[in-house]
């Protein structure tokens, strides 16, 4: 049997998560559909189509699937996926709200966040804040997972997949989406960016936050803030590193006036690279840095700006 | 209208833990348990809602063995009406304990069910939305905002591109984020309160659920460990070491 994967987008593009998704996939078997759910996608598809390993992308074009609502987009999964072996989706924010549901209507378990394939059905996955790795075997007719992209490389865009469009439009009228307010940004995405740096509560306010800009235009790099700064309002959610936010691994994670509790580095501490800069040498987050550099980040940050 | 929550025993967020020797799990013999985090949350926001005259009941339900009963009562100190206990000796996984939640809200008929978008030791981020595909209600994930207006409940949700915001019509699943409230710390005088607040118990074998699971644990080791690095003394001694040793710049 096949294996359903979930494409992830914003019905013009394609996200760069969905390359590693696919490596995760065909860790688990050789024949990959992919599913591309979403209205006036078609271009989404087209991308799709090229991602090496893929025979088939399914393209379900419709208003009811335009804001990935989960209760539309679960009825549609559960409907298609009964005949695949596995369905997978990224551990992003929209996977992690439909696929429970997908699991619950075919009554199956999920396995959340895999970094790790075994085979067909043993999957390896992390559990308290990435403190403990549990090794779970799944007896399930289906196996519903979701896929943490980051432990995953990318596969080639050299394929190039047959496009079938599926009429199933699956309305409810329980839900509806009333608006977004989606972070503009002309930078790299924080789960696939090369480099990310990130702020803490040193930061001190949202202004401050303008002197890793400099930084981050210079590396191309991401900008990451830790809960604490999320909290105080410096910056917005989307922004949150660590266990209940998003997870990373560049090849170069910079810590700007960050602590490194525990949640914290749960979702940083497998890039490849960390740096550290903080006042305080006793800070834990020292003991998981390549290079810690001790002193007043509003000293450090321009000359670091400076000397790139 | 009444309100749903569950709440699950985990271990103190402030505890790092260690793997058995044995890989059968993770130890947690004498180590400190605590209310999950996210399910504090849900309980202040339940409570909120009932101060601002929305809710007229919150009942709590936790499953697990009888310790769980500590967090039940933390609950009912914070605020809740009343608690069920759901006793059993196994260890659940998430499909399992939705079924058990759905056999409660057939039950009690909530209007609203709030819980923890992800429980801070198995990190699954499942349970409620699958009880909510389980009794074919909507659901708002990761909710930073939840605003109540006659029959339909606006949730603001913390999405990985900024928010988002839907409207669902009551009954309805709610999970909760972090920055949906800030929870209160309970007061002597309600603890004590707590204490003779009705808490009912019930065995989880009596429900008519199918406990066990398909997913067996093979294994849990310890994460490899990242060996600390060194420290460096200028900002031009980390951009040589960032150039030449590291090579990423
Ligand atoms: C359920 C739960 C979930 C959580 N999830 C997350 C999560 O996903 N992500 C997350 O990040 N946290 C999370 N946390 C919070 C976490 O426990 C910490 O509170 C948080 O990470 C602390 O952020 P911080 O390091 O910025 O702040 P602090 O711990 O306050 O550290 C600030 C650091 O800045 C340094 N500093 C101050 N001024 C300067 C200066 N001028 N120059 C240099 N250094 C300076 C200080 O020495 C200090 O080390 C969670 C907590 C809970 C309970
Ligand atoms: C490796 C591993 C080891 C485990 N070890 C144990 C163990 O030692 N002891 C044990 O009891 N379980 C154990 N479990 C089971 C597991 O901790 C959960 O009970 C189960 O997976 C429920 O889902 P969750 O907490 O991950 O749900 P999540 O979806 O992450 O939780 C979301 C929300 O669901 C609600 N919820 C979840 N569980 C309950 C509950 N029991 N009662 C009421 N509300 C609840 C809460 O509101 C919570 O905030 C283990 C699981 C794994 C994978």
């Amino acid at each position: 049997m096949a294996i359903l994967v979930y494409v992830e987008h914003d019905n013009a593009h394609l996200k760069a998560e969905n390359l590693k998704l696919v490596d995760a996939a065909t860790k688990m078997g050789s024949e990959l559909h992919l599913l591309v759910a979403g209205y006036q996608c078609q271009d989404v598809a087209q991308q799709a189509a090229t991602l090496a390993g893929v025979s088939k992308v399914l393209v379900a074009d419709d208003a009811a699937y335009e804001h990935q609502l989960a209760e539309n987009i679960g009825e549609l999964v559960t409907e298609l996926g009964r005949d695949y072996s596995h369905i997978l989706a990224a551990a992003t924010t929209t996977g992690k709200n439909f696929m429970p549901r997908v699991a619950a209507l075919l009554d199956v378990a999920q396995i959340s966040d895999i970094i790790k394939v075994e085979s067909a059905d043993t999957f390896v996955r992390p559990i308290y804040a990435g403190n403990a790795i549990a090794t779970v075997q799944s007896e399930d007719a289906i196996k519903v997972i979701t896929v943490r992209t980051s432990a995953f490389d990318a596969v080639e865009q050299s394929g190039s997949a047959v496009v079938e469009a599926i009429s199933l439009s699956k309305e409810n009228s329980l839900s509806a989406f009333v608006g977004a307010e989606l972070t503009k940004s002309e930078r790299p995405e924080l789960t696939a960016a090369r480099v990310v740096i990130s702020g803490g509560r040193g930061m001190q306010n949202g202004d401050n936050f303008k002197l890793l800009e400099g930084i981050a235009d210079k590396l191309g790099a991401a900008i990451g803030a830790s809960r604490a700064a999320v909290d105080a309002g410096f910056v917005p959610n989307d922004m949150q590193v660590g266990q209940t936010g998003k997870i990373v691994a560049p090849e170069l994670y910079i810590a700007v006036g960050i602590s490194g509790a525990i949640q914290h580095l749960a979702g940083m501490k497998d890039s490849k690279f960390i740096v550290a800069i903080n006042k305080d040498e006793e800070a834990p987050i020292f003991q998981i840095a390549d290079y810690g550099l001790v002193g007043d980040l509003f000293q450090i940050l321009p000359e670091l700006e400076a000397s790139l | 209208m009444k309100i749903l929550v569950p709440v699950k025993r985990a271990i103190d967020y402030n505890v790092k833990v260690r793997v058995k020797s044995d890989q059968s799990g993770v130890d947690l013999a004498n180590t400190k348990m605590a209310i999950n985090p996210f399910c504090e949350i849900a309980v202040e926001e339940a409570v909120r809602l009932r101060e601002q005259g929305i809710a007229s009941e919150i009942v709590v339900v936790s499953i697990g063995d009888k310790a769980c009963q500590e967090q039940i009562r933390t609950a009912l100190a914070l605020g809740a009406d009343r608690g069920l206990h759901i006793e059993t000796e196994q260890s659940l996984e998430s499909l399992q304990i939705a079924k058990l939640l759905q056999k409660v809200v057939e039950a009690e008929q909530p209007q609203l069910v709030i819980l923890g978008k992800q429980s801070i030791d198995s990190d699954n981020n499942q349970t409620g939305q699958m009880l909510a595909a389980l009794c074919g209600l909507p659901q708002g994930t990761f909710a930073s905002k939840v605003e109540i207006s006659g029959d339909k409940v606006k949730v603001t949700r913390e999405v990985d591109g900024g928010l988002q915001t839907v409207s669902l019509t009551l009954p309805a699943v709610v999970t909760t984020d972090l920055r949906l409230n800030e929870p209160r710390y309970a007061s002597l005088p309600n603890i004590m309160k707590a204490k003779r607040k009705p808490l009912d118990v019930k065995a989880a074998a009596d429900f008519g659920v199918e406990l066990t699971s398909k997913v067996k644990l093979l294994k849990v080791e310890a994460p490899a460990q990242r060996q600390g690095g060194v420290k460096v003394a200028d900002v031009a001694e980390l951009v040589a070491k960032l150039k030449n040793e590291a090579k990423v710049i």
